[in-house]
C-alpha cells in the first residue's frame, strides 16, 4: 500500500489563485489550443479510445496502487479533455489542479509513448497543460523562481557571472594541487569541444567540474568553457512551458559555441539539458537537429574507453547497477554506449529490470524536482516501484549519469532505506583511472 | 416496409459510403494541412523506415512489451480488428450485392465461417464492455460515448446474425441491419472510431521521432 500525503501548499499557486480570472483562463487556452497546438494535439485527443493500456507504463500509477487517475490517460482526462469539453471555461481551481497533474504527477518521461497502440505522446499533452498554466500564471514556485533565473541570468541558479569564472578558477587551483599544469581553458577560440554544464554545478556540486577537468586534461582533449552567460544548457523555462525563455537561453548556448568556434558541445551527464539542446530548445529555433554537434557525457566517456584515451589503473570492485534516465537513453539513444561505458569501469555490474527504453523514471525528472520542497514528500510516495526495482538488484552502488535522476534517487533511496551508494560515471572514472604523474 | 428498405440500402447507403469516403479524406485533408500550417517539423521527422519499423511492430502480434503484458487484450484486439474489416468485405451476401449493382466481385467466406467471425467481433465488443465496467483504470477513462461507440460497432453484426438466422422479423432485421451499418461507416470519420484513419499516422510520426531522432525503440 502507498503511504498517505499530506495537503501541500504551494504559495504561488495560492497567490495566482486569488487573482486568476476566468476571461485570462479562456484567452491562454484558446491561444494554446488553436493558435500554438496543431495535428498533433488534434490527432491524439481525436485518436485515444480510452484503453487504459498506457497506465501500467507509469511509475506514478503504478506506485499509487493502480489509482486510475495517476495512469497517464488519467492525467490527460482531469486535464486537457476537461479544457476541450469545456471550450476553455474552466475554473481558476482547476488551472490550479492542472498545473499540479502536469507539473507534479508527470515527469514528462515518454514512458508510456512506448505502451500506447497508437504511441500518443501524454509527455507533449502535459507539456501543452503546462504551457496554457504558465499562460495564467500558474506554475509552482520553486520552479518559477528557477524559469525566472534564467531569464534574467542565463543560468538556472542565479549564479553571477563573476561568481562562475570564479568558481572554475577556484577548481582549476584545486585540482593543479594534484595536476601541476592542469587548466581549465577559459574562451579558448577554436576549441575542439566546449564543455558546458547545468547551473547546479557551479552553485554546489563544483567537485564535478573538478572530475571533468581532470578527465580533459588526462586525456589532453582540446577543450575550453565559455567564461560568459550561454556557459549552462539546463533549461527548466523548457519544463514550465516558457517556451519563449527556452529560446533565448538554448541561443545563448549555441552562439556561445559558436563564437567560441567550438566543432562540438560536450555536455555533462545531465538528462533534461540534454532534451533541451537536442530535441525541444533547437526545435523552437526552427533546428532540425542542434546546429553544433552536442555529445552527451555518456558518449563522450564511451569515445574515450573505446579509443583508449582513457586508461582504467583498476575496475570499480564494488558489485554496480545502472539507471537509464529518460532523456538520453529513451531521448537519445544512449543504452548500449552506457552499458559499454558500465562494463569498462566496473567489474561486477548488474542490470535493473526492466531495463534501457523500459526503465522506471526518477520521478524527480521533468521539473518535478524543480517544483521544490512542497512537493517533496509526494514525489517519494509516488515512486516506492522505483525503490523496489533499486532494492532488487542488489547492487550497492547505483550509477545515474543525470543530475535529475541522482537527486530524485538519492530522495528515494533514502526515505526507502535501498542503502545504495548513488554515483555518477564521472565519479567512477575520477576514482579508478590511470592519473598522469602517479 | 419494403419501400423503407429500399430506401435504406439505395440513396441513404449511396449518402454512408459518399460521407465514410469523403470524411475520411476531409480528416487526412485536414491533418495535414494543419501539420502544414502549424508543425511543419513533422515532415522533416516523417522517415518511411521507422515509420514502417514502428508499424510493423505494432501489427506484429506480441511483439511489443505491453502486447507481452497483457496476452488477453493482445489477442482479443487483434481477432476482434481482423474479424470486423474481414466480414463484412468478404460475406457472400455483400459480395453478390456488388456484383448485382456493379459487375464486380471477389472471393467470399464460407458462410460458416463468416457467422463465426461475426459471433467474434460481438464477443469481442462484449469483452470491450466487460473491460470497461470492471477494470478500475479502463472504468475512469470511460465516458458515455465509449458505451455509444461499442454499440455502432456491435450493432450491424448482432443484426446482421440474427437476419442471417432468420430470427425476429426478418425484413425489419434487414433494415436495421443496412441502417446501422451506415451508421457505422459514417461515424468512423467523426468520433474516435477515427483511430482507423489517425493511428497509421499517429504510429508512423512516433516511430519516426523514437527511431530517427531519439535513437530508441517505441515497442
Amino acid at each position: 500500500m502507498s503511504e498517505p500525503e499530506k495537503a501541500i501548499t504551494d504559495d504561488n499557486l495560492e497567490r495566482c489563485l486569488a487573482g486568476l480570472t476566468k476571461e485570462r483562463i479562456k484567452k491562454a487556452i484558446d491561444q494554446v489550443l488553436t493558435k500554438e497546438s496543431g495535428a498533433r494535439l488534434k490527432a491524439y485527443v481525436e485518436t485515444c479510445v480510452h484503453c487504459g493500456l498506457c497506465a501500467d507504463a507509469c511509475h506514478v500509477y503504478l506506485s499509487k496502487d493502480k489509482n486510475p487517475i495517476y495512469s497517464p490517460a488519467g492525467k490527460v482526462k482531469r486535464t486537457i479533455w476537461e479544457m476541450i469539453r469545456k471550450n476553455g471555461n474552466v475554473s481558476p481551481e482547476f488551472i490550479k489542479e492542472a498545473s499540479i497533474i502536469a507539473s507534479t504527477e508527470c515527469n514528462a518521461c515518454k514512458r508510456c509513448v512506448m505502451y500506447c497502440p497508437f504511441g500518443i505522446d501524454v509527455a507533449y499533452l502535459m507539456l501543452t497543460v503546462r504551457r496554457i498554466c504558465h499562460l495564467c500564471g500558474m506554475t509552482p514556485m520553486y520552479i518559477q523562481d528557477t524559469a525566472h533565473s534564467h531569464a534574467v541570468t542565463m543560468n538556472q541558479m542565479w549564479v553571477k557571472d563573476d561568481e562562475w569564472v570564479d568558481t572554475l578558477q577556484w577548481q582549476e587551483e584545486e585540482a593543479q594541487a594534484e595536476m601541476s599544469n592542469l587548466r581549465i581553458p577559459l574562451d579558448k577560440e577554436g576549441s575542439e569541444i566546449m564543455y558546458s554544464v547545468i547551473g547546479p554545478e557551479p552553485k554546489f556540486q563544483a567537485y564535478l567540474i573538478y572530475n571533468m577537468a581532470y578527465i580533459f586534461n588526462a586525456v589532453k582533449a582540446d577543450w575550453t568553457m565559455p567564461s560568459t552567460p550561454g556557459w549552462d544548457n539546463s533549461d527548466m523555462a523548457m519544463y514550465t512551458g516558457d517556451n519563449e525563455i527556452m529560446g533565448r537561453v538554448k541561443r545563448e548556448h549555441f552562439e556561445t559555441a559558436e563564437r567560441l568556434k567550438v566543432k562540438r558541445i560536450v555536455m555533462g551527464e545531465c538528462g533534461h539539458a540534454f532534451r533541451s539542446v537536442y530535441d525541444m530548445g533547437n526545435r523552437w529555433l526552427g533546428w532540425k537537429m542542434p546546429p553544433i554537434p552536442i555529445v552527451h557525457a555518456i558518449d563522450y566517456y564511451y569515445e574515450l574507453l573505446k579509443t583508449g584515451k582513457l586508461k582504467i589503473k583498476e575496475k570499480f570492485k564494488k558489485k554496480v547497477t545502472l539507471h537509464d534516465p529518460c532523456n538520453v537513453i529513451r531521448g537519445g539513444g544512449l543504452a548500449e554506449k552506457s552499458r559499454y561505458v558500465a562494463n569498462a569501469l566496473c567489474e561486477n555490474f548488474v542490470e535493473m529490470t526492466p531495463n534501457r527504453e523500459h526503465n522506471f523514471c526518477c520521478n524527480a525528472g521533468g521539473g518535478v524536482i524543480n517544483c521544490g520542497p512542497p512537493f517533496k514528500t509526494k514525489r517519494v510516495l509516488s515512486n516506492r516501484i522505483k525503490a523496489e526495482q533499486m532494492k532488487a538488484t542488489g547492487a550497492e552502488v547505483l550509477i545515474s549519469p543525470c543530475h535529475n535522476c541522482h537527486s530524485g534517487l538519492e530522495d528515494i533511496n533514502h526515505h526507502y532505506k535501498c542503502g545504495l551508494e548513488i554515483k555518477f560515471f564521472s565519479e567512477i572514472i575520477y576514482e579508478i583511472m590511470e592519473k598522469p604523474g602517479e | 416496409m419494403h419501400t423503407l428498405y429500399n430506401f435504406v440500402s439505395g440513396p441513404l447507403a449511396w449518402i454512408a459510403f459518399l460521407v465514410f469516403i469523403g470524411g475520411c479524406f476531409y480528416k487526412l485533408y485536414n491533418l495535414i494541412t494543419l501539420t502544414q500550417q502549424k508543425e511543419s517539423f513533422i515532415f522533416s521527422i516523417m522517415s518511411v523506415k521507422y515509420g514502417l519499423r514502428s508499424i510493423g511492430h505494432w501489427l506484429t502480434p506480441f511483439a511489443t512489451v505491453n502486447m507481452k503484458n497483457n496476452p488477453v487484450m493482445t489477442v482479443v484486439t487483434f481477432v476482434f480488428h481482423l474479424s470486423l474489416f474481414i466480414t463484412p468485405i468478404f460475406l457472400l451476401a455483400h459480395v453478390i450485392l456488388w456484383d448485382e449493382s456493379f459487375n464486380i466481385s471477389w472471393w467470399s467466406l464460407p458462410e460458416q465461417i463468416a457467422d463465426i467471425l461475426t459471433v467474434v467481433v460481438i464477443a469481442g465488443c462484449c469483452y470491450f464492455l466487460y473491460r470497461r465496467l470492471t477494470d478500475p483504470t479502463v472504468k475512469y477513462l470511460t465516458s458515455i460515448s465509449d458505451f455509444i461507440l461499442l454499440g455502432i460497432v456491435a450493432a450491424p453484426f448482432l443484426t446482421g446474425f440474427l437476419a442471417y438466422h432468420q430470427l425476429f422479423d426478418y425484413q425489419l432485421m434487414m433494415i436495421l441491419h443496412v441502417l446501422s451499418g451506415e451508421i457505422m461507416l459514417v461515424a468512423i470519420p467523426f468520433t474516435r472510431l477515427s483511430h482507423m484513419i489517425y493511428s497509421p499516422f499517429t504510429r508512423a510520426y512516433i516511430g519516426s521521432e523514437f527511431g530517427g531522432v531519439r535513437h530508441a525503440k517505441d515497442w
